[in-house]
């Protein structure tokens, strides 16, 4: 503590050289916690296999329940998901961009009380209405699952750039560092954890929600379901309700590796 | 001082012209700063300082136009930049803010390598400057150039801030309160540091702050803004302390002007005494023929690079057997000051020594001498003796008593 020795407060940090060396982990689960979703998924998904192999299926149910109907029905659901939560990226991210601007400060609240209007309305009741006044099938589905969850997105890529340090902000900026590079390499990056918990929602959100494409035409794993209430078959109900369940905790699980490898280090 | 408003007295290089600034923030009735004209020599720190509303911080902003101003120029080394590129003008200055505002997201070194990637640089000359730039603010580039901010302590943060706005070299730095945020023993030491790396660097510097004291300690010039960022005085700290321009300035330093005085006073300024020494390995018989040869009750032990290490009176010899060590017995030889230290620092030390002297060392640490609490007095009085005899005898009274 003389002025002498000036330097010794950087000398004496107590975190250990090797320590630091090391990059930090990224994530912090467990290998067990990684394994935990697949391995549970998939003990599921073979006990369901054994447990109709064990049964002698109808053919109303065998036409039901095969590989290529469960694949096909599948893959028109994952479509949906995929295709409605990059269209959601593409609408939200930017605008979520443009309404945290200064220049944009007096429209910002009635463009949200638009997008709310796509969340207020229960979706079932967006898709039905879409089928009647548009059309059936693929689109009006993904249109609705879209206007059902920009909400969260650009909700929380608001917040997310909003919650820059300001100080952070100020420093890029009398440095000399663009608007625009302040927008791509400070603001965005340090938003993305919120941003990335939103796609998640979205994301979750629309796995669960395609489902209802059944009732539109849109095929999916719904339509295991709908025939099963229909023809009063458990099995088939039974089959499509896990296989749904599966493939949204499966999406949920992978969406929240991304997020945790996409956290920028450092936060 | 006719010319102690606005403008620097003698005839050194101005670097910056500020000419008729003036700002007025939308939906104000009244400009946040009006008019202010100001030339800053270059490689001098010039503190802006004020009470807070004055404007100081607006000022300081109008420079790199991170605010831009309602009207006036700006003159950079001559250069009207009041409407080039402002973020090619905010490269060639230098930006410390109180918060610092390290990037969270990415490394020290990619902190501090910022403005030379956004200029183009080849990536090892990046990677020389930044060790360089490092090493430069007292920390260890192997250790700390690839840790992220959240790893460090404010005192290290606001060095990596320092590092960072000098990193592509800049003629100009603006610091807003840079030491603003961090406890008063690491701030006292990062002033220190950041005199002392001044000394070599030169840059000019414009300092904002609303502490007198880090004004008077820090600055070449100070300007003392009132309201609307008019100057009240603008000179250099000695000039101000011994001369307020009015009222305002006079209520500004405050009572304290003497012992304020002594940030002035550097040791190296003063008479250094010296005192009976004598090396650890030395025997106690020696230390006694010495303290009976001298007038002090204690004498310095210093090690065998004249580093001192204790003080050893007649006491602490009777006390330990024949055989000890002087390094094992006697009281540590704190209050150690270099000769760059103010004498105001020097008291400090002594006072949290409690001792009533203070050891002098070169930059190596070995012993140069010592300055006791009669040279600083003796320092107060007479710069008051001289100060009073420039004052008009009606305010003399006015001076803090002793």
């Amino acid at each position: 503590m003389t002025v002498a020795a000036p330097s010794d407060e950087t000398g004496a940090t107590p975190i250990a050289h090797g320590a630091s060396t090391a990059p930090p982990r990224r994530g912090g689960r467990s290998l067990w916690g990684y394994l935990f979703m697949p391995v549970m998924l998939t003990s599921t998904l073979i006990a369901l296999y054994f447990y109709v192999q064990s049964r002698e299926l109808s053919p109303g149910e065998a036409n039901r329940i095969n590989s290529d109907a469960i694949l096909s029905a599948t893959w028109e659901q994952i479509e949906l998901t995929v295709v409605s939560t990059l269209l959601v990226l593409a609408i939200a991210i930017p605008m979520g961009i443009l309404l945290t601007r200064p220049f944009a400060r007096s429209i910002t609240p009635p463009a949200i009380a638009v997008f709310n209007i796509g969340q207020a309305i229960p979706s079932i009741g967006l898709i039905v209405l879409l089928a009647v006044v548009w059309d059936i099938g693929f689109r009006p589905m993904v249109v609705a699952l879209v206007a059902y969850t920009v909400l969260p997105v650009l909700r929380n890529t608001m917040v997310g750039l909003r919650q820059v340090d300001a100080s952070v902000i100020e420093a890029a900026r009398g440095m000399g560092m663009t608007k625009r590079a302040v927008l791509v390499r400070i603001e965005l990056p340090l938003s993305v954890p919120i941003i990335m918990a939103g796609l998640r929602t979205a994301l979750t959100i629309n796995v669960g929600t395609a489902t209802l494409g059944a009732l539109v035409g849109a095929g999916t794993l719904g339509k295991l379901i709908v025939a099963g209430i229909v023809q009063n078959r458990q099995l088939i109900l039974v089959v499509g309700a896990i296989l749904v369940a599966v493939l949204a905790l499966l999406v949920d699980y992978l969406a929240s590796i991304a997020e945790e490898q996409l956290r920028p280090r450092g936060l | 001082m006719n010319d102690s408003r606005g403008s620097a007295p003698d005839a050194r290089k101005i670097k910056i012209r500020l000419e008729n600034l003036s700002k007025r923030f939308p939906g104000q009735s009244q400009d946040a700063v009006d008019s202010l004209s100001m030339e800053i020599p270059e490689g001098e720190i010039v503190i802006l300082v004020g009470p807070s509303g004055c404007g100081k911080t607006t000022t300081m902003k109008l420079i790199n136009r991170i605010i831009e101003p309602t009207s006036g120029r700006i003159f950079l080394d001559d250069e009207d930049v009041t409407k080039v590129n402002p973020d090619l003008l905010r490269r060639r200055i230098g930006y410390v803010i109180q918060q610092i505002g390290l990037f969270p997201h990415v490394t020290i070194a990619d902190n501090i390598a910022t403005v030379p990637k956004m200029l183009g640089w080849k990536k090892d000359r990046i990677n020389v400057r930044v060790d360089e730039l490092l090493e430069t603010v007292g920390m260890d580039p192997g250790n700390y150039r690839d840790r992220y901010p959240k790893e460090l302590s404010g005192g290290q943060r606001q060095r990596v801030g320092v590092a960072r706005a000098m990193s592509a070299d800049p003629d100009v730095m603006l610091m807003d309160e840079p030491f603003g945020a961090i406890d008063p023993i690491t701030r006292d030491r990062l002033q220190n540091e950041f005199l002392r790396l001044q000394e070599q660097i030169k840059k000019t510097i414009i300092f904002v702050t609303h502490d007198i004291d880090e004004a008077i300690k820090m600055g070449d010039r100070i300007a003392i803004l009132r309201e609307q960022s008019h100057i009240a005085q603008f000179d250099t700290p000695e000039r101000i302390l011994v001369n307020p321009a009015d009222d305002f300035v006079a209520d500004f330093i405050g009572r304290g002007a003497s012992l304020k005085r002594l940030s002035l006073s550097r040791v190296r300024d003063v008479e250094l005494h010296q005192w009976p020494t004598t090396q650890d390995g030395a025997s106690h018989d020696d230390v006694r023929r010495l303290l009976e040869a001298s007038d002090k009750t204690a004498v310095l032990v210093l090690d065998n690079q004249q580093r001192p290490l204790k003080w050893v009176n007649a006491e602490h010899l009777q006390r330990a057997g024949d055989g000890v060590a002087l390094s094992d017995i006697g009281l540590p030889a704190e209050a150690v000051v270099q000769p760059n230290a103010t004498l105001s620092d020097t008291l400090n030390e002594m006072l949290t020594a409690r001792y009533s002297t203070a050891i002098v060392v070169d930059s190596s640490n070995a012993y140069q001498g010592i300055v006791d609490i009669d040279t600083i007095n003796e320092t107060v009085r007479s710069m008051r003796r001289a100060e009073q005899a420039r004052l008009r005898p009606d305010e003399a009274d006015d001076e803090v008593g002793s």
